[in-house]
């Protein structure tokens, strides 16, 4: 029974933790590029969910299909957001870069309660693998959690082999690792920020509509993004793999805390762990120690 | 008693030796360049004696004291004020602060006195900007004294940064490149200023410099430096004809 | 543009440039003397207000505009002047001596939070504040023996001796207004001392800083110390002001708005945490004078003040990053440079990203 049970809890952890890595990862991409920390990130997951919400639910769409219109459309949103408010600030410090991100988080969550049909409440998707579940090892798992899992592992593969092995994605990476030689060559650094802010939006979309079933949807649920940063940080921010490691870890983290240690204890878990990781190891677990040569 | 010794000063970074065995003194009042192509390591000895980096192997001996382990922070307070390379200036201040921060080192007020701004401040801050203003005067720094760092012209930038570490009233001082990026009138002005350095001021002069015109116009002795270890050393015009310098700068 | 001729070193060190600033803060010192009998008793409190988000700002502006660490848990200082505060005059403590109190106490937890900042910098260092602030947030919730948790405090009124400072009277205005001065004398004086300098040549470059003889730890953590005291101050006068305290007065959302408090006035100068503390008091008020105005539909969104907060902020930072004081500083250049000014005046150079991943 123990084992069963802490293998339940370490799944469900890593279940809520592979949300955590999707906003991590969209977080980790943005900021690879151009050194914008994007304090809405959490606010596109909220957007791609409410899309999603709107599409399967209000519209009628099969789940699959309407998440996938959500996530194209989160994209696109994404896409617009840095063409119209993050590219003019580009040259200014990084600081201001993420207030205005923080001014971006402000009005999305406002707008999307002024929407009609979205509004204050809380809504609820109903998934292909809602409340099922499905033996493992003996194990019971919810088929939510596993879902997640499963999908968030497919979505980083395709991604890597993304980067890896598209012209676009290295186009993506060189122009993280050097913006003035990316001009130089001729890839059209500006086309590719707003590209690498679409699929970070739509990675975040992804991540929330894989949340909506074990959560619901409402205007605050892109505060779970604030989690994304101890993801970060413990990955070593700057690194993408770092980023879902770190995300899954905190997550498991949460669980286990929640489940054996007192009250109180799981909602701060994922921040101890944060400052333990900047103290005891800045750079975190993949990160490199970078210094200035002067 | 050496005025300044680097015994066997070393540093590896990963697999690569920037700085080998290398071993030199400085004599107190006397100008001394290190001349090398680039990638010698010459910058790297600098910031192993401003501490910037900590050596593998080696000691660092000033006026006969060990600094090897000592703190970045306190070899100002030693006497051992230098320059940087590219510029690492105080942008968002303006000249006159930045001379100010140079007197750093000197402080004697506390920070309750400050908030409070006692007299004993007020008296300490007057003479901090009694002796800033005799290095904008001796640097012709006048015009832009107000001025914020971040828009100032290059050759400014590089008088400031002269003048911020003489505010520290150094006895040794460390000049990376005084005159990379300047023309030729401000690369004269640049000699006249160190030689004053060392004549009137009496400060010793260790410099990094790539000019050969101004190495042979102001230092005493010269050495040279290559893939992290010396290969010559002598008087200016020694040194440049010394096969192994030749060897290294022209290749072959 | 009026040049002042320096003769003398005092000229440099004075509080005020020039004779006509004297007298403009004269009429401002004059005005901010006589409100309690010019406006009404809500506009005074609003005033009061201000006054206590001025502190606050003035504690923030001083590590995150002029020593460049970014603080985003600066609620959690708040909380821990506000709680000193209620705590101690519950226990029967004197008034003024809680408000010193208040302020160590706050000071104490800007060191602590201060000493990981030591080895961080940037996007790290503003995580860790955050982080911090949580972790603050939850203790109070939890430590009900103490805190009284969830459920809250209710905060005592101050006295000194038979003189009761009512929270919404003129004795507690001319109290806060007399604290928000001294507190901006001490943040002018330090920034005029070696000190200040220091905090600048931290934020600037902390390689030459080292090399001008400048202990980075020391003074990153005198900057939190520092700070942190001046806004656990304007916690206490807060507590007095909301006359209950519960953990929900201090979350991430109190964080953020200070910050966006000091970055809205204009970051890097001590006028711009007052011109963010009044904008942050205004534009609520603001809001609901145009609600009258607006259609039903639109003003009776419960969203409308996120929307125009976010909104600003993020106006602020693509048209005028310098903040109000920046604006300010233009428009006062505009009329003594007239017909002179010219628009690109202010404009800067096209950069390119230069990356502050190394430092």
């Amino acid at each position: 029974m123990e084992v069963a049970q802490f293998t339940q809890q370490v799944v469900s952890g890593i279940a809520i933790g592979c949300v955590y890595a999707l906003v991590a990862l969209g977080f980790v991409l943005i900021y690879k590029a151009t050194e914008v920390v994007n304090f809405a990130q959490g606010e596109l997951l909220m957007l791609g969910a409410f899309l999603g919400y709107t599409l399967i639910v209000m519209v009628g769409f099969d789940f699959w299909l309407g998440g996938l219109l959500a996530v194209a459309l989160t994209a696109a949103i994404g896409f617009a957001l840095e063409r119209t408010v993050v590219r003019p600030i580009v040259g200014q410090p990084v600081f201001a870069i993420v207030m205005v991100t923080i001014g971006i988080g402000f009005v999305a969550r406002s707008v999307v309660t002024m929407i009609p049909g979205w509004g204050v409440d809380t809504h609820v998707i109903r998934t292909p693998f809602a409340n099922r579940t499905l033996t493992l090892a003996g194990v019971v798992l919810s088929q939510d959690h596993v879902a997640i899992i499963v999908l968030t592992v497919a979505l980083c593969l395709s991604l890597f082999g993304f980067f890896r092995y598209t012209r676009l994605g290295v186009a993506m990476q060189a122009t993280s690792q050097n913006q003035l030689a990316a001009y130089y060559v001729g890839i059209p650094v500006k086309t590719v920020f707003s590209l690498i802010w679409a699929i970070s939006a739509a990675v975040a979309a992804f991540a929330g509509l894989l949340l909506a079933p074990i959560a619901f949807v409402h205007a605050n649920m892109g505060f779970i993004g604030i989690k994304a940063f101890p993801a970060a940080v413990l990955g070593g921010f700057g690194s993408i793999p770092g980023a879902v490691v770190g995300g899954v870890i905190i997550g498991a983290v949460e669980a286990l805390a929640g489940f054996y240690l007192p009250e109180g204890f799981k909602d701060v878990a994922a921040y101890i762990v944060l400052l333990l990781v900047l103290l005891l190891r800045p750079q975190g677990l993949f990160g490199g120690v970078a210094r200035k040569k002067v | 008693m050496t005025f300044f010794r680097a015994e066997d000063l070393s540093i590896r970074f990963g697999g690569i030796r920037a700085v080998e065995r290398v071993s030199f003194e400085t004599r107190e009042r006397e100008v001394l360049t290190i001349i090398g192509p680039n990638g010698a390591g010459k910058t790297t000895i600098f910031n192993l004696i401003s501490r910037i980096y900590a050596p593998s192997e080696g000691r660092l001996v000033f006026r006969d004291q060990d600094i090897t382990r000592v703190p970045p922070h306190r070899i100002a307070g030693l006497g051992i004020a230098r320059t940087f390379q590219n510029n690492e200036l105080f942008e968002h201040a303006t000249v006159l602060a930045n001379l100010l921060l140079g007197r750093h080192a000197h402080r004697t007020t506390g920070l309750l006195g400050e908030m409070l701004f006692l007299p004993g401040v007020r008296r300490a801050e007057r003479a901090h900007r009694e002796r800033a203003e005799e290095i904008i005067d001796f640097l012709d720094l006048q015009r832009h004294r107000d001025a914020m760092v971040r828009s100032l012209p290059f050759g400014v930038r590089k008088v400031v940064e002269l003048g911020r570490a003489l505010a520290a009233e150094p006895t040794l001082l460390l000049l990376d490149e005084p005159s990379s990026g300047l023309n030729v009138e401000e690369t004269d002005d640049m000699a006249f200023w160190i030689h004053d350095i060392r004549s009137l001021r009496g400060i010793t002069v260790l410099m990094v410099e790539h000019d050969m015109r101004l190495v042979g116009q102001v230092s005493d002795r010269v050495i040279a430096l290559n893939d992290g270890q010396i290969i010559a050393e002598g008087t200016p015009q020694d040194v440049q004809r010394h096969p192994e310098v030749v060897k290294a700068y022209l290749g072959g | 543009m009026r040049v002042i001729f320096k003769t003398d070193y005092d000229q440099d060190l004075r509080l005020f440039r020039h004779g006509g600033a004297v007298l403009w803060y004269a009429v401002l010192g004059a005005a901010l003397l006589l409100a309690p009998w010019a406006v009404g008793e809500y506009w005074l409190s609003q005033l009061a207000f201000v006054c206590v988000y001025g502190m606050a700002g003035i504690g923030l502006m001083l590590l995150s505009g002029y020593a460049g660490q970014i603080s985003l848990g600066h609620a959690a200082f708040f909380a821990a002047g506000a709680y000193t505060e209620t705590l101690l005059l519950t226990h029967g403590w004197p008034f003024p001596l809680t408000l010193l109190a208040a302020g160590l106490l706050a000071g104490a937890v800007g060191v602590a939070i201060g000493l990981p900042a030591l080895r961080l910098s940037g996007i790290y260092l503003a995580i860790a504040t955050l982080a911090f602030a949580f972790i603050v947030e939850e203790i109070l919730a939890r430590w009900e023996s103490v805190t009284n948790g969830n459920n809250g405090l209710s905060v005592p009124v101050a006295r000194i001796g038979p003189i009761a400072f009512d929270p919404s009277g003129r004795l507690f205005y001319y109290l806060a207004l007399a604290a928000v001065v001294l507190l901006m004398l001490g943040a002018i004086n330090l920034l005029r001392s070696p000190t200040g300098r220091a905090f600048v040549a931290v934020r600037d470059s902390e390689i030459a800083a080292q090399s001008m003889g400048v202990n980075l730890a020391w003074y990153k953590t005198v900057a939190f110390g520092v700070s942190a005291a001046f806004t656990g101050v304007a916690g206490a006068f807060y507590a007095h002001k909301l006359q209950f305290i519960s953990p929900e007065a201090f979350t991430l959302v109190l964080s953020i708005e200070l910050l966006v408090m000091v970055v809205v006035g204009g970051l890097g100068s001590l006028h711009g945490a007052i011109y963010g503390a009044a904008f942050i008091i205004v534009l609520p008020e603001a809001i609901g004078v145009a609600k009258d105005h607006l259609p039903a539909s639109i003003a009776g969104q419960p969203g409308l003040k996120s929307l125009v907060f976010g909104l600003v902020v993020i106006g602020f930072m693509l048209f005028e990053p310098l903040g109000i004081y920046g604006r300010w500083r233009k428009i006062q250049l505009y009329f003594q440079l007239f017909p002179l000014y010219r628009r690109a005046t202010f404009r800067r150079q096209r950069s390119y990203l230069r990356t502050e991943r190394l430092r």
